[in-house]
């Protein structure tokens, strides 16, 4: 397997897709529990909660995140770009912690640390697989 | 006398069929969108090429892509069934996890990447934590 290292603007992208999934189910989280019920008897109300602030922040991080793990894709492994999807986890408990004050029980730290050192194995290693480029068919050609 | 919907309850083999398809269906469309961009090509050198919509017009106009976005919405409503007959708990943690493996090994399979001892070790150690996390 070749090595192929990552550029600091590839590094940013795999941020991006650790960063902004987690963020984006927050804000759909806070925007939605902040709404009253609403029933599938009226379903305006459902199109008028994508235009509230934290709906609309939720669904534009969202398809931030679609779009930097598609670009991920592009250029990496599925096995190298999920990894990083999972730290997004981290960083939310890691947030709650120090942001919010929350207390995380020792069983959350310890996904913490086999999360960290998941993705610290993989972005040690390779970030794509070289395939082989196909041999051009040779010409055959006749001896009269 | 039959039993009204919500108050179902499902046996373990249930709950293991409905866990598999929420695993299955996500690890299909996973897979099928990482083949799509990869029959696409580095989308960076695209957007250079031929600008933002010239990639966003690569995207859509691969069949592969929806496929895969088909699968992922399956995945979804599969995900939002289970949830309706099982505790958040148990469902969120153990599709979670168990996704991170079986695209491992989708992966090697049907995309052939190099799954090396390093990566396996990343599955695993990403599952179990994903799963202590989330519990």
């Amino acid at each position: 397997m070749a090595k192929h290292t990552l550029t600091p603007r590839q590094y940013l992208i795999l941020g991006l897709v650790a960063v902004c999934a987690p963020l984006g189910d927050t804000c759909l989280s806070r925007g939605m529990t902040h709404m009253p019920a609403i029933s599938l008897s009226h379903p305006g109300a459902l199109i008028a909660a994508v235009f509230t602030p934290w709906i609309a922040s939720g669904i534009a991080l969202l398809i931030g995140f679609f779009a930097s793990y598609l670009t991920a894709l592009s250029w990496a492994d599925l096995t190298f770009v999920l990894p990083a999807t999972a730290f997004g986890n981290v960083i939310v408990a890691l947030l709650s912690r120090f942001w919010l004050h929350e207390t995380i029980s020792l069983e959350r730290w310890a996904g913490i640390l086999l999360i960290t050192l998941g993705v610290g194995f993989v972005a040690q290693g390779p970030s794509l697989t070289e395939h082989p480029a196909p041999e051009p068919e040779r010409e055959e050609v006749e001896v009269p | 006398m039959t039993l009204p919907f919500s108050t179902f309850q499902p046996g373990v083999w249930m709950a293991t069929a409905m866990i598999s398809a929420v695993v299955l269906s996500s690890t299909t469309g996973e897979v099928l969108t990482a083949a799509a961009m990869k029959s696409l090509g580095d989308l960076d050198v695209i957007r250079a090429r031929s600008g933002l919509k010239g990639a966003i017009r690569a995207v859509l106009t691969c069949p592969l892509f929806f496929a895969g976005v088909f699968f992922l919405a399956l995945a979804f409503f599969s995900l939002l069934f289970a949830l309706n007959h099982l505790n958040l708990s148990l469902v969120a943690p153990a599709s979670a996890s168990l996704t991170l493996v079986t695209n491992a090994i989708a992966g090697k399979i049907f995309l052939k990447e190099n799954v090396d001892r390093r990566r396996w070790a990343a599955a695993v150690f990403v599952c179990v934590g994903v799963y202590l996390l989330a519990h």
